[in-house]
């Protein structure tokens, strides 16, 4: 973060109208400190200018986002991303996390609320728009008893616990972090400490259900 | 004495907010996932009838004992019906079970036993017991004049008579007036007075001498054919039974047939209500709202207009799912998502985990759904709405959830067809529970949940 305390913003979009669109909402809060409209030049301007945070439109012209991530992510570990669409197909967003985003807002969230999800991830956190947090629920829920796993099923990784699934849940109806660790009598933080973790499991887990559920998304 | 009267106070009004689904709305608790009222309503019910015995109210000839045997243990009410009835003519004992039955077991829906009440009618219990002597004399008069008839039936007989003065007199409100119609019915006081008072001498003549004269075959005929005997005295029983009976019988099948009917039509015409109110009345109010724009007024009452077309004349509901519309619950999401941001020019942000095929019930969540988030689209005053709705093993969740102006919910008035017909009502009638949660300022949230049937895996 630069010394005033704002973060340094980053725009990948190959919409020109919707990058100016999301300069004007994001306002003083932040700094934009420079936009592209495809992956090679977005690798480029990112690793010379080093934001704090990357706006990533989740498909773009030149491999989409997750390839933009996969280049920066290993020589400059200080950026985060942050995934931005209108409403993917959901491996397309679950790659694009398990590329190393920090979150993934969808394109209707207001100027408040993304400039909320910027600091967010510019401090570290992970940010579930209720899409995502539907995604990881459905994904981390579609194995049926029973189904057999290539490897050991590591439970640290492979499963939600009672708790996260909780938070999911009532991001996924639209809580916010504030009303959620209302309801559950916890900690703002704590709930922060959930998603996290959430978003741990998401990038570190190996079941085989993440990479392949979307396409065998069943009729229980 | 006062504890029972409270109690059955407190009877009236919850009969009064079933009976008045608006009005029971309007006193809903503000917030409650976990207010019994709420939530218990409809499953309580369920549950009832899986676990205890109790007393149907549709399914009933007399007490509906029949019927809620048969609805405990999953069989068929002609089976149980044709049991009982067999259980009594074998002894007098059928007959004073049924009726301890009635006084023990409450009625569906109802906690409250017969017998509960009858514990603090004095009256009744003098009267009842002012029946002993009447035994004691058929017991000591019976062995004297050889009649065996009377030394096994009577005890039973004056037990069950004893304990329907109890019930009749303790009955609720609902039960005693069926119970007068059916005696009227009985006894013919009513009906076609003129007519039927000569046609019931007779019958009563008939039918009397019928059954004396069964009565005389069977206790000492002078028939030759021993084996001859009870079955002439038998064939002339029955024959007085139906001829004394008849009548009724057929008018107390009438009646429920009828009765049924009036139900269904009510339910029918429940659901066509909500669909009006889902389509026409939404529709117009919008024309109310951009008056100033004729162009869009045009738009919309041509839509309209197509929409009733096709369920006039083609049989498709408005707005269905299913048939012409999405035919999963995911597809039906998406439906309510374009349908209400196409219409309101509101954001709905839906979320759908796990996927099932749509069926009544789910279409019924769907349509409960789509006018909650029309509701918050209209009302709430909100940039954006969010659904989230998930598949579970056992049930299906849906959530309608806006920042929007929220409301107060004891203060909503009772003809607010759309939270208590088309959001709360459709739920029930399909199994289901509706909770809302909102308070001014704060927005609104509303929660709906259908138990799945079983058949799917």
């Amino acid at each position: 973060m630069n010394p005033t305390g704002v973060p340094t913003v980053f725009l990948v979009d190959d919409h020109h109208l919707f990058r100016a669109g999301v300069r004007s909402e994001l306002g003083e809060a932040v700094v934009v400190v420079g936009e592209a409209d495809e992956v090679s030049a977005a690798i480029e301007l990112i690793a010379e200018r080093l934001p704090d945070v990357v706006l990533l439109d989740v498909h773009l012209p030149g491999g989409g986002g997750k390839a933009v991530i996969e280049a920066i992510k290993p020589s400059h570990p200080t950026v985060s991303f942050l995934a931005l669409s209108v409403s993917d197909a959901p491996e397309d967003v679950i790659a694009v996390i398990r590329a190393g985003a920090r979150g993934y807002v969808t394109k209707t969230i207001s100027g408040p609320e993304l400039v909320d999800a910027v600091v967010r991830v510019a401090s570290g956190d992970a940010v579930f728009s209720p899409r995502l947090a539907g995604f990881v629920l459905d994904a981390f829920a579609s194995m049926p008893p029973g189904t057999e796993l290539p490897g050991p099923l590591d439970p640290e990784l492979d499963q939600l616990s009672p708790r996260e699934r909780q938070v999911l849940r009532l991001i996924a109806r639209g809580y916010t972090y504030k009303e959620i660790a209302r309801e559950l009598t916890i900690s703002i933080k704590t709930v922060e400490s959930h998603v996290s973790a959430v978003l741990r499991k998401l990038q570190l887990s190996t079941r085989h259900q993440l990479t392949k559920w979307a396409t065998e998304r069943r009729l229980i | 004495m006062v504890a029972a009267r409270l109690r059955r106070d407190h009877r009236c009004i919850s009969d009064q907010l079933k009976s008045r689904p608006q009005r029971w709305e309007a006193r809903t608790p503000r917030r409650g996932p976990h207010d019994p009222y709420l939530d218990g309503h409809g499953r309580a019910r369920r549950r009832f009838g899986r676990g205890r015995f109790y007393r149907s109210r549709e399914d009933r000839l007399i007490a509906g004992i029949a019927g809620g045997i048969a609805a405990r243990i999953g069989r068929d009410v002609t089976v149980i019906r044709i049991a009982l009835v067999l259980s009594i003519l074998v002894s007098g004992l059928g007959v004073v079970c049924y009726v301890l039955a009635w006084l023990l077991l409450p009625v569906e829906g109802s906690s409250e036993t017969i017998a509960a009440r009858a514990i603090s009618d004095r009256q009744g219990i003098a009267l009842a017991l002012a029946l002993a002597p009447v035994l004691v004399l058929v017991l000591l008069v019976a062995p004297v004049l050889h009649a065996s008839f009377a030394t096994s039936w009577g005890p039973p007989l004056l037990i069950s008579a004893a304990g329907l003065i109890l019930v009749f007199r303790n009955a609720d409100n609902d039960e005693q007036a069926w119970l007068v119609d059916s005696a009227k019915a009985l006894l013919q006081l009513e009906a076609e007075p003129r007519q039927s008072r000569r046609s019931f001498m007779v019958r009563l003549g008939t039918g009397s001498l019928l059954f004396v004269l069964g009565i005389c075959v069977i206790a000492d005929g002078a028939l030759s054919r021993s084996w001859l005997r009870p079955l002439a005295g038998t064939l002339l029983l029955i024959a007085a039974t139906v001829v004394l009976l008849g009548p009724w019988w057929l008018r107390l099948a009438r009646d429920l047939v009828r009765e049924r009917q009036a139900r269904i039509r009510a339910e029918e015409r429940a659901d066509m209500a909500a669909r009006v109110h889902d389509s026409v009345l939404q529709t117009l109010a919008m024309i109310q709202r951009s008056a100033d724009q004729p162009l869009e007024v045009a738009k919309l009452a041509r839509a309209q207009e197509r929409e009733l077309r096709s369920w006039l004349f083609e049989g498709r509901a408005p707005g269905s799912f299913g048939a012409a519309g999405a035919l999963t619950l995911s597809a039906g999401v998406e439906q309510i998502e374009r349908e209400v941001e196409a219409a309101h020019g509101i954001a709905v942000d839906a979320v759908t985990v796990g996927d099932s095929p749509l069926d009544d019930e789910l279409r019924a969540l769907l349509e409960a759904g789509r006018e909650a988030t029309v509701n918050a689209a209209k009302w709430s005053g909100a940039t954006s709405v969010s659904i989230y709705v998930e598949v579970e093993p056992k049930r299906v969740s849906m959530f309608v959830r806006d920042r929007g102006a929220g409301f107060d919910s004891d203060g909503i008035a009772s003809d607010r067809k759309g939270i208590a017909e088309s959001i709360r009502g459709r739920m029930q009638r399909h199994g289901g529970t509706a909770i809302i949660r909102s308070a001014p300022g704060e927005g609104t949230e509303v929660e709906l949940s259908m138990p799945r049937r079983s058949g799917h895996p």
